[in-house]
């Protein structure tokens, strides 16, 4: 047993040896607390004036149970918060939810941390955000991708919502001028607001393309009609990826060319089918622009429908911080570039002139209003 | 806790958890112990700063040093602080233990008469969706009334889908691991597509949510902490098991057949009837843990509106929290205690950068160096020195403490 024991620590004395480059030691003193270091020379970058104050002002997120590692909503919302940290100097706090019980106690934690402005992610997190907030009403709240009922007249609750039906019309009318096949496929992860908002905005922008151009491309896995389609298998369908590459193989059997995964990691299924198709099929990507958040597969990535949830949360913290945060909910449009469309990154000599200069056009008239996009799940 | 007659440990040697004795305790400890050693290496190899200074540990050790050292002491002294700092954070613990606990308890029954209940998560989703159903359904009935039928609800929907199992089993021979398993997909589902229907979801919202809970169908609780009902329901659970389990002849039947059911079949027992009726009573308890999560209140005082995620995991976190247990009530509540304080801490223990994923590393390093005391012995040979010079006493005195 001694025997053991000893050859247990001689290889975690030679591991050391081997991980443990015999480097210098770094000569200055200070920098034996390296993140202090790092937040103090990013502030200084920003503007040494303000830092001093910013250093006390703290602001804290909570996840879902996705985990800010979800490379989805909780990932791009957190995104916003150490841009925060990088670039106003302040403080931040997070803590992640394992599940649905843990979100009231999460948002405690974050106010017996003091926090000034607390962002969580998700409506699932919606009721416990609207309790939080009524009873501490000197804490400032903001919640992503929710705008509940139940907050109106709540003078420190603020709601982030994106109206992506507009950046998907543009997608499905991408899409629609893109295919070969004249058929076009889209799938969901879970048949909720927040996903089919876009399918609702890319099979409309299909049928603008149709009306305008008197095609008749097909979208298949949504009937925006009927508000029903093609979603990724349970369980955990947003973290489905072989889910969502049958999803995908099921629609390119059935003839579409171009894709648009609305599901999350699992939408990388479809990424994979697109990748292997020998650029016979293609997909537009969702929520970031694919060419940076999945970048190998930036060859088979028109565009992408971005949300800019990063920018919305960074916009609400340094409005808290700045003294100007009113709780009017904020809603990412094509206007406002809360939301749009991504960079054509590789497919820039494949999209015609005439189609680039379309959708220019498009935009404009969904930001004028002359272009109506009808989705249940518009935010109101 | 008393031993009673020969017959009882009979009945124990197949459920193939050993009796518990001052040594088992110390080598339990040592587990332990073991799982947060192990837990702190990977703290301090997950930590890049901690890392970074590790690249000079030659030139200059007392940096490494200190950083692991600090790292270590801010993330455990987190879970401490998190799971026991205090009125709150020692309620919170508790809260978080009571569905582990209960589901845990209905676990351990299943184990005693020879059944794997892998369908803990199935019935507290069942028993937490009829419970949330009767808790945001009904209105204008006073607490006494309101708050029982919830909760009579949510057990008897559990009981039925564990009771069913138990059919399954007795009347056709249907393996009771691979039936459970498949009613949890089928209870998952079910929840998943209950919400998307009027009957579930809330009138205003397209999201797959239920209404908040009735006030008067939510557990009271003290005000200004984490205690409510659910707690005592769930030492209430565990002192009524162990009550069935010793002293009733139900639980004579049920450790009979879980020890040898030819033996008690010839004896006259009915075989298939302690089947279903264990099977019912396992599911009834890990409905009362679904039931648990449904209408316990959180910091906000609501409790959280039922989704599809809302009871987590805890049906398959029941299993662990029973194996550690040892399949007794009294071992079953404290570590329903000791997985509740984890958590609770462990939600804490991010505030320190520590990633929650750790905790839920620790709490399998604590489970399998718990669950397997001969792993600890080889490991620390002290231990085995001890427990072969007490071998002899243990046996004559036979000390039964859970």
């Amino acid at each position: 047993m001694k025997k053991s024991l000893l050859s247990v620590s001689a290889i975690l004395a030679a591991s050391a040896l081997t991980l443990t480059a015999c480097a210098q030691a770094p000569s200055s003193t200070p920098s034996a607390s390296g993140s202090t270091s790092s937040s103090a020379s990013s502030s200084a970058s920003a503007s040494t004036s303000t830092s001093a104050a910013n250093a006390d002002f703290k602001a804290c997120m909570v996840s879902d149970s996705g985990g800010f590692d979800d490379k989805s909503f909780n990932q791009t919302s957190y995104a916003g918060l150490t841009k925060a940290k990088a670039d106003l100097g302040i403080q931040t706090g997070q803590v992640e939810s394992t599940d649905a019980k843990d979100f009231a106690t999460n948002i405690q934690t974050m106010i017996d941390q003091k926090c000034n402005v607390i962002v969580t992610v998700g409506f699932l997190l919606s009721d416990a955000t609207v309790a939080a907030a009524k009873a501490n009403p000197n804490i400032k709240f903001a919640i992503v991708d929710d705008n509940p009922a139940g907050a109106a007249g709540l003078k420190n609750f603020k709601a982030l919502v994106f109206n992506t039906a507009e950046s998907s019309f543009m997608a499905g009318y991408l899409a629609a001028a893109q295919t070969k096949s004249g058929k076009v496929g889209t799938f969901g992860g879970m048949k909720i607001p927040t996903v089919t908002i876009f399918m609702d905005g890319f099979a409309q922008g299909v049928e603008y393309y149709n009306k305008q151009k008197n095609k008749s491309v097909q979208v298949l896995g949504w009937d925006a009609a009927k508000q029903d389609g093609q979603f990724v298998p349970e369980p955990n369908p947003f973290d489905n990826i072989a889910g969502g590459k049958t999803t995908a193989t099921n629609l390119v059997s059935q003839g579409a060319d171009i894709l648009f995964p609305v599901a999350g990691p699992a939408g990388q299924g479809a990424l994979q089918v697109a990748q292997s198709s020998n650029g016979q099929v293609n997909a537009i990507w969702v929520d970031t622009d694919g060419c940076v958040s999945a970048a190998n597969f930036c060859k088979s990535i028109v565009s992408s429908v971005y949300k800019g949830m990063d920018v919305a949360v960074f916009d609400t913290i340094k409005a808290a911080q700045e003294g100007s945060f009113s709780s009017d909910p904020y809603v990412g449009t094509l206007a406002n570039a809360g939301t749009g469309l991504a960079p054509f990154h590789d497919f820039d000599g494949q999209v015609s002139a005439e189609t680039k200069s379309e959708l220019e056009k498009i935009k404009s008239d969904i930001e004028a209003g002359t272009i109506k996009i009808t989705s249940a799940a518009q935010p109101k | 806790m008393t031993e009673s007659p020969t017959p009882d440990r009979t009945a124990r040697r197949p459920v193939r958890l050993a009796r518990v004795d001052w040594s088992e305790i110390t080598v339990t400890v040592f587990a332990l112990l073991l799982a947060f050693v192990i837990g702190a290496v990977l703290m301090v190899i997950a930590d890049t700063e901690v890392q970074q200074k590790f690249t000079y540990f030659f030139a200059r050790p007392g940096d490494a040093l200190t950083a692991s050292v600090d790292k270590i002491s801010t993330s455990y002294g987190a879970l401490f602080r998190g799971a026991f700092g205090g009125i709150g954070p020692i309620t919170n613990t508790m809260a978080q233990s009571a569905p582990l606990i209960c589901a845990g308890l209905g676990v351990g029954l299943a184990f005693r008469a020879g059944l794997f209940n892998i369908g803990g998560q199935g019935q507290a989703i069942m028993g937490a969706m009829f419970g949330a159903l009767v808790g945001f359904k009904l209105t204008g009935l006073p607490l006494v009334v309101h708050l029982p039928l919830a909760i009579l609800a949510g057990v008897v929907a559990g009981g039925i889908w564990g009771g069913f199992v138990g059919f399954l089993k007795a009347r056709t021979g249907a393996h009771e691991v691979i039936v459970t398993i498949m009613m949890n997909y089928i209870a998952g589902g079910l929840l998943s597509f209950a919400l998307t229907q009027a009957l579930f979801r809330r009138p205003d919202r397209a999201d797959p949510i239920a209404p908040v809970v009735a006030w008067n169908a939510t557990f009271p609780r003290i005000a200004g902490t984490q205690l409510h009902l659910g707690f005592l329901l769930a030492l209430v659970a565990a002192f009524v098991v162990w009550l069935v389990i010793e002293r009733t002849s139900l639980g004579f039947r049920i450790r009979a057949v879980g020890s040898n059911p030819s033996a008690s079949a010839t004896a006259g027992m009915s075989v298939a009837n302690t089947t279903m009726v264990t099977m019912a009573l396992s599911g009834a308890l890990a409905g009362l843990a679904g039931v648990q999560v449904a209408l316990g209140p959180m910091s906000g005082a609501t409790p959280t509106p039922l989704t599809a995620g809302l009871v987590g995991t805890i049906g398959f976190d029941a299993i662990t929290v029973a194996l550690l247990g040892r399949s007794r009530p009294l071992g079953t509540v404290f570590a329903g205690l000791l997985f509740g304080a984890l958590h609770a801490g462990g939600l804490v223990m991010q505030g320190t950068g520590t990633p929650k994923e750790l905790t839920t590393v620790l709490q399998a390093l604590v489970v399998m160096f718990v669950a397997t005391p001969m792993l600890v012995r080889t490991l620390l040979p002290f231990l085995r020195a001890r427990r072969a010079r007490r071998a002899v006493p243990a046996v004559a005195s036979s000390g039964g403490l859970a």
